[in-house]
């Protein structure tokens, strides 16, 4: 593989993005839909309950579910615009297959299954059967994400499987699994409700998860104290009662330097510490040093807030802690988790009403992808691949042996190291487009043009399916059965709205043929995305995610079900540790001592600025669905740099100059918005971008030891003033720049 | 028209320090079939140097609405449910007397149609017994539809407003806007 067939612009001409807009008297058939379908918005881990409106296979719009627990009817402006990504004109609706110096051309399902399995055949035989990596994506069902980890297991055979969760919150699990042996949100939000404090840490609630906004303001309106960590006032942060804009990558130490005053002060559950955890002693001297003169000097925040924080905290008979990618994308996402659970430990606050602690999972299925086997080291139910016994059960229910069974792969940023390296030679990719949402991006470029042999299964043409040699036209969230589960641990149903259209088929029926032709058709007898629920929930069985108990019928009479739901007669559990039975070894909760150390990159006099990134309300994570709405590019149409006005001046930097901003990696320029929202040593740029657009450019590939995530929220840069304007966002188009 | 379903129990409440400028409201609206695509409630940053802040602006259905005063055509009128009409497609002469009289900024002229346009409360909706798009989708709760006991036990620490002193100008509205705790009006200009 080499370079793209054709250039860049010639690709985006024939396969977009372009921008759909709903005709001015809107879709015809609103008024009178042939069905009205209850099933989730396709975007965040809120999954918000939605209404489609289908006339003849066509979404023509949508009405609130206003019955959904979790949503009452409230949506964000991309749940509002998301019926446009369906009968989109940039839909593939064919396999097409790169034909060098034209472009893509369509070819026949035949042909495109044939040339696809014959090319995994060949490179296998060739390199080994872990030259050939699959790459997945947690916006598939909970059905589909334990087909891909069955598939690339069984059919495939290679133990290089990861997905894209693993640049969402796999920092968060890890810790999880550390102090708690289970990766899920304690609690799910209507224990935020009576919270008297509430703590949300690196989280843009109001603009990546716009609908928990009201869970928030409610605990708010019944008197709770609000606190913010984040380097910039986001809207959310703008509402605190107290907002620390602590610099980028040090939030190990705040929360280290927190616990210290809790110790100090003797804010602290002994009953709790001494029955139901250990190691808090290991904990305390981590943090023994961490007064609030070396906090403030580490974090950048004043010890005031600091001290105030914690006496809030400390004094607090309720609260619940959030935390989301801003201390989990980091090379200490782990350290950082295992920070803010100490702190929930401490003070006993948890599996008790309105006592919470969760990760908010950012992908739509974002918790449900992450416990069923699409992970490098996961098996279903979360289970452990390295582990005898969970080899020995899952490969039982698969019907193979267990010596067949693939181990430990490798992660996806690593998948594409060893691309790089010339390791791994082939590449399957399904709803995962690394060349926007990966850090070092022009690593990963050069990465894809090392390919002998890349096939994709997507919807849209995304940026790095450009690469393919064969694309198969897979399946939107609206076109097949099945359930997700949202960030609150709740299964819910996604429903099959309207068929794929053209000759574009399900991602199922894509996996499934593909298996067959591999060898493998007698483990992929599946019939219906039920069926492959019910075998799921027998894989899950037992493990630590455990689903056995739910069933489509149950989640539909109750409008979701929360795991674990270990049988069929189980309600499910809403909230996680009423019992006091943690799922580690020893049944306990583990402290973990965590002694703060820096981010890898540290700013100096060539790179002088910190360097942060993250999200937009109108987008959503690498754009593929929401740079071709146009509404939603329309609200925020091209990546800016958030830059304090001191600092702008520092450097004579104007608004809506051009600045091109250099990282170790790459460089790229960006529009100035000067905003006394951030911090003065941070720049911010949202990352949803394509080509010379994308912030990812910049950003590096460390990652963390652990849990292996990259460090997308902290990096060093240096800012060149280009001393012009930039131009008009009409005139740039970055939602498809090349 | 079958007005039967309307709920008059049922009043809008809105809360400007709650937006967080997620634009859900404009979509919502936007995708109504008589607005073609325009939304008819807007927000916008405050100041965006400054602040994240972000402010919405509602068609505040006047008790006495001046907007319908001013109008040479005859063309805006307010029913019987207190819901200020958009102007009558066939009366409108776009003479935008309208949009310079409100005292809330609330009407526009839609120049490719040559017409006002402005809220109606969702009318075929909130006369179905159904609530407006906007308070239905808006995700912080900064606009609300709802009883005024709802509201009461919901918001403990506001009260709702409907009252607006304009220097010598007293103006009434059908919706509320939520201000803290025992106000009781809201003076826009003291002069």
């Amino acid at each position: 593989m080499a370079t793209l067939p054709v250039s860049a612009e010639n690709l985006i001409t024939q396969f977009g993005p372009s921008l759909n807009f709903p005709p001015m008297q809107g879709y015809p058939g609103r008024d009178e839909p042939d069905d009205v379908v209850k099933t989730h918005c396709c975007f965040c881990g809120m999954q918000c309950g939605i209404k489609l409106l289908v006339k003849d296979n066509r979404i023509v719009g949508f009405e609130p579910w206003e019955e959904f627990p979790f949503n009452e009817g409230r949506l964000c402006p991309k749940g509002v615009q998301r019926y446009l990504q369906n009968n989109h004109p940039d839909r593939l609706l064919d396999p097409i297959e790169r034909v060098e110096g034209k472009g893509f051309r369509p070819i026949a399902w035949e042909a495109a299954f044939e040339r696809v399995v014959s090319e995994i055949q060949r490179i296998q035989g060739k390199y080994g059967k872990d030259a050939f990596a699959m790459l997945s994506g947690v916006s598939l069902t909970n059905e589909k994400s334990y087909l891909v980890g069955k598939f690339a297991r069984v059919a495939l055979k290679t133990r290089n499987l990861d997905y894209n969760g693993r640049l969402c919150m796999v920092s968060a699990g890890a810790g999880n699994k550390k102090a708690f042996g289970l990766d899920r949100g304690s609690n799910n939000y209507s224990d935020l409700a009576h919270a008297e404090v509430v703590m949300i840490c690196g989280t843009n609630v109001s603009e990546t998860f716009p609908t928990l906004t009201h869970w928030i303001w409610q605990a708010r309106d019944n008197g709770a104290k609000l606190i913010v960590v984040d380097p910039r006032l986001t809207p959310i942060a703008r509402t605190a009662d107290l907002h620390l804009p602590i610099r980028p990558g040090r939030d190990s130490a705040l929360y280290g330097a927190i616990l210290h005053q809790l110790i100090k002060h003797d804010w602290l559950d002994h009953d709790f510490i001494a029955n139901h955890t250990t190691d808090f002693e290991k904990a305390k001297e981590a943090v023994k040093d961490y007064d609030l003169e070396w906090a403030e000097r580490t974090t950048g925040i004043a010890k005031e807030k600091i001290m105030q924080a914690a006496q809030w905290w400390g004094a607090a008979k309720t609260s619940f802690l959030l935390h989301a990618r801003g201390i989990e994308h980091q090379s200490k996402g782990v350290e950082n988790v295992v920070a803010c659970i100490n702190l929930v430990l401490a003070t006993g606050r948890i599996g008790k009403p309105y006592c919470g602690y969760a990760t908010i999972t950012g992908q739509g299925n974002g918790q449900g992808g992450r416990e069923h086997g699409h992970k490098c080291d996961q098996l279903p139910g979360n289970r452990d691949i390295e582990n005898p016994e969970h080899r020995k059960y899952i490969s039982g229910v698969w019907g193979i042996d267990e010596k067949e069974l693939p181990g430990k792969g490798l992660t996806a940023y690593e998948i594409m190291e060893a691309i790089h390296r010339g390791e791994i030679k082939g590449l399957l990719s399904i709803c995962f487009n690394p060349l926007v949402s990966l850090p070092n991006n022009n690593m990963i470029r050069e990465a894809l043009e090392k390919l002998e042999f890349y096939a994709c299964i997507d919807f849209f043409l995304n940026e790095t399916a450009r690469h393919a040699n064969i694309i198969l036209p897979g399946s939107l969230h609206e076109e097949e059965e099945g359930t997700v589960t949202t960030a609150e641990g709740r299964v819910v149903r996604i429903r099959k709205a309207v068929n794929p259209p053209g000759n574009a088929r399900t991602d199922t029926s894509i996996l499934l043929e593909l298996a067959k032709r591999l060898g493998a058709e007698k483990h992929f007898g599946f019939n219906s995305s039920e069926e492959i629920f019910n075998e799921l929930r027998v894989a899950s069985k037992g493990g630590t995610a455990d689903y056995f108990g739910i069933t489509y019928k149950k989640i539909e009479d109750n409008m979701g079900v929360f795991w674990p739901c270990p049988s069929e007669d189980h309600p499910g559990t809403p909230r996680l540790w009423e019992d006091r039975k943690f799922k580690t070894p020893d049944g306990r909760a583990h402290f973990n001592g965590v002694a703060y150390r820096e981010p890898a990159e540290l700013t100096d006099a060539e790179y002088p600025m910190i360097l942060t990134t993250g999200r937009v309300v109108s987008q959503y994570l690498s754009g593929t669905q929401t740079r071709r709405i146009g509404k939603l590019v329309e609200q925020y149409p091209e990546p800016l740099l958030e830059i304090h006005p001191k600092t702008a001046a520092r450097f004579g930097i104007k608004d809506r100059e051009l600045v091109k901003v250099v990282t170790r990696r790459g460089a790229a320029e960006f529009p100035a918005q000067l905003v006394e929202t951030i911090r003065e040593d941070t720049v911010f740029i949202p990352y949803h971008w394509p080509g010379k657009k994308s912030a990812n450019q910049l950003t590096s590939g460390h990652l963390d030891p652990v849990s292996k995530i990259p460090e997308f929220k902290v990096c060093a840069c240096r800012l060149e003033p280009q001393g012009r304007p930039a131009p008009s966002p009409a005139e740039t188009k970055a939602y498809a720049s090349a | 028209m079958n007005t039967t379903t309307f709920r008059t129990d049922q009043e809008f409440f809105f809360d400007p320090q709650r937006c967080i400028g997620c634009h859900a409201c404009e979509m919502a609206c936007a995708e109504c079939e008589t607005n073609g695509q325009t939304a008819m409630i807007h927000v916008d940053y405050v100041d965006r140097f400054l602040s994240t802040q972000t402010s919405v602006q509602v068609c505040m259905h006047c008790e006495d609405p001046v907007c319908a005063k001013v109008c040479p055509a005859d063309a805006i009128t307010k029913d019987e449910f207190g819901i200020v009409h958009s102007a009558n497609t066939a009366r409108c002469i776009a003479c935008s007397n309208c949009v310079q009289a409100c005292p809330f900024g609330v009407p526009k002229k839609v120049e490719p149609l040559d017409l006002m346009m402005k809220c109606n409360m969702c009318y075929d909706r909130t006369s179905a017994g159904k609530k407006p798009m906007c308070a239905t989708v808006c995700p912080s709760g900064a606009l609300f539809y709802g009883t005024r006991e709802q509201i009461g036990r919901n918001r403990p620490n506001s009260s709702p407003v409907n009252t607006f002193r304009f220097g010598q100008q007293l103006v009434k509205t059908k919706v509320n806007i939520m201000m803290p705790k025992g106000a009781t009006e809201l003076v826009v200009d003291s002069e």
